[in-house]
């Protein structure tokens, strides 16, 4: 067991931190404050390269793996929440199913422009009334010659707005159930496709979270993913993905809340010394790391697994919903240790408590994770 | 066009303390990186590349751990990465590095070569400037901006007090001004290639063609006699006045000291 990153690992962790540090993490309060997309970070991710880490060069991307995705994620994460979903749901929701299921025509003109970062990608499957529940679509794509007429409204989208392309899941056949359920790829420009209400979070205030509206959307037949029917798979399979994403953005919310938290106990006085000096802030900060470390165990784990391509569905679940829980607690835990300062907007860790939170609902709760966890169990 | 820009691998600080026994730095647990006016020249480099699909090659002498600076410049952009490395090179003074680094320069090709102004290790400013005497080709130091023109290049050669602006043709050295640009990071697939694809070729002496009297600690004229870390200055004295008396004070002081 080696337990040592790679040189190349090493060199992108330094490159991720500084990137992070100078680019990102001067922008992360007015992007909270202001709701603000931080476009112009987009701009630069998008030389850099973030937007394709582990898409082979011939599809534009970086030629990378999933660990070195899920570190950039991780590394955005900590100094920006809202930054580095965007790049998780470009990449693992959207890109990756094209990546993974998309015919050679669909990559090339889908794929390549994503990874290239020229274009945004997000991913439609939850609806008003199909959230953990998401064989209850709403959403039909009927064939009709040459195209597919979509109609219906997905609910929280990430992305939405600013994304090109969109990856939607919709009922091709109700009568089937799951297996009615077929994937798309759509262009934000298609008629009769528009963007709803944008919706006021807690946290990740700087990423777009939208309804998206489709109306006689003209789909053209070569832009269905995979076969017909074979929607719920793939959504399943791509969120088994974005769990790494998720956890990795968890695991990064957890390191900037205790790196945040290092800093303020040694300068903190009360009582006539530094607030480090308490054997209470010592033993909340030895359990905070220890957890990240294990979050970060489970994290590259299943980075590794979903790379070297074996089976990564029950350790991208516990990956997420350990992570997730962890940067809830870290966060509380810096927060507290904070005191009166940590609740006001003068220090970032209530940013970061109201950003964890959300890791632990999106792309599967909580309670999905173990339901995922468990049924491997039990098979 | 060909460019070799000739890096040094630096440790990350200023405030690396020297041992009192050798006059060496004491380098151990001290991050290193690429020198900051080194960094600036490989930029500018490399945004010729942009411009009209220049070859960049690196160049640097150092030991093996050296391969760390190149692979850098490789992930942010460069072509080729060159490590001049033998034990024989050890403990050269800017003579012996100038000459060592020009053998090696003459078996490449090249229509520009840069060189930062100095090492912040170093602070001598001289490697470079030595480097194109031994190469008899023009110089030209403190480069802060670049054009390229038809015939050579049109540079900004910047003093505290001002600047010339000069023309002068290919082949030439330049050394640059960390002030010159903002270096780019490194770029993720860059990283990827760095270490995948590209090769940092390692030179020792037998490589290059060069006097050995002319290398090493026994190449180097330059002797260090003694080192030593200044001591610290006394504490300052605070005073907790209004502003106004406080710049009073300050100017009576450097008054005093016939600071102004």
């Amino acid at each position: 067991m080696n337990f040592n990153l790679s040189k190349e690992h090493i060199m992108l962790q330094q490159m991720y931190k500084d990137f992070a540090e100078k680019e990102v993490k001067p922008l992360a309060e007015e992007t909270d404050e202001k709701e603000q997309f931080p476009v112009e970070t987009l701009e630069k991710l998008k030389r850099y390269g973030f937007m394709g880490i582990p898409f082979p060069k011939k599809y534009g991307g970086e030629g990378g793996d999933i660990l070195a995705y899920a570190m950039a994620v991780e590394a955005l994460s900590k100094v920006c929440a809202s930054t580095g979903v965007i790049v998780s749901a470009h990449t693992s929701l959207c890109a990756a199913p094209i990546y993974e299921f998309g015919t050679e025509q669909q990559k090339e003109k889908y794929l390549i422009p994503l990874a290239k970062g020229e274009k945004l990608g997000a991913f439609g499957l939850t609806e008003a009334n199909a959230g953990t529940d998401a064989s209850a679509q709403q959403t039909t794509a009927e064939l009709q010659g040459d195209y597919y007429l979509l109609n219906g409204t997905k609910i929280f989208i990430t992305n939405a707005g600013y994304a090109d392309i969109y990856v939607i899941m919709a009922m091709t056949d109700k009568s089937k159930g799951t297996r009615g359920i077929s994937a798309f790829i759509v262009e934000a420009d298609t008629e009769g496709f528009t963007i709803g209400k944008k919706e006021l979070k807690l946290g990740i205030k700087g990423s777009a979270t939208c309804e998206l509206i489709f109306e006689n959307c003209k789909i053209p037949k070569e832009n269905l993913l995979g076969s017909e029917g074979k929607g719920f798979k793939i959504a399943m399979q791509t969120l088994d993905g974005g769990r790494i994403g998720i956890a990795s953005q968890a695991l990064g919310i957890a390191e900037g809340a205790l790196e945040e938290t290092i800093n303020y106990v040694k300068e903190r006085k009360q009582f006539g010394k530094p607030i480090a000096a308490f054997q209470n802030t010592q033993f909340q900060l030895a359990d905070m790391y220890t957890k990240i470390e294990a979050a970060k165990m489970l994290v590259y784990k299943a980075a590794f697994h979903k790379e070297n391509k074996l089976p990564y569905s029950k350790e991208a679940a516990m990956a997420k919903l350990y992570a997730s829980e962890v940067a809830m607690e870290v966060t509380t835990k810096a927060v507290q240790l904070h005191g009166g300062y940590g609740y006001t907007r003068e220090y970032p860790v209530e940013r970061m408590m109201r950003d964890a939170k959300i890791t632990e609902i999106y792309e599967g709760t909580s309670e999905v994770q173990k339901m995922v966890i468990s049924a491997h169990l039990l098979k | 066009m060909k460019i070799i820009v000739c890096i040094k691998q630096v440790p990350d600080t200023t405030e690396v303390k020297l041992d009192p026994k050798t006059g060496t730095l004491i380098r151990d647990g001290v991050p290193s990186i690429i020198n900051p006016d080194d960094k600036s020249g490989l930029e500018a480099a490399l945004q010729l590349k942009d411009e009209v699909g220049a070859h960049v090659t690196v160049l640097s002498m150092g030991p093996p751990q050296a391969d760390l600076a190149l692979r850098e410049a490789l992930a942010m952009g460069a072509d080729r990465g060159i490590l001049l490395t033998d034990r024989a090179f050890a403990g050269a003074d800017t003579w012996a590095t100038s000459c060592t680094l020009a053998a090696a320069i003459k078996n490449l090709e090249y229509d520009l070569i840069i060189a930062g102004r100095q090492a912040i290790d170093g602070d001598t400013a001289q490697v470079g400037p030595q480097i194109a005497e031994h190469l008899n080709i023009p110089q030209v130091t403190y480069v802060e901006d670049l054009k390229l023109q038809e015939d050579g290049l049109l540079l900004k050669r910047s003093f505290e007090d001002g600047y010339y602006m000069v023309k002068v043709k290919t082949p030439c050295l330049i050394t640059t001004l960390k002030e010159m640009n903002e270096a780019r990071y490194m770029r993720i697939g860059g990283i990827f290639d760095a270490y995948r694809e590209k090769e940092v070729d390692i030179w020792n002496l037998k490589d290059i063609q060069i006097e050995t009297s002319n290398i090493g600690l026994q190449g180097s004229p330059t002797k260090v006699k003694k080192a030593f870390t200044k001591g610290a200055k006394t504490a300052g004295k605070v005073y907790d006045v209004a502003p106004k008396e406080a710049a009073e004070r300050i100017i009576e002081k450097l008054k005093e000291k016939f600071i102004i």
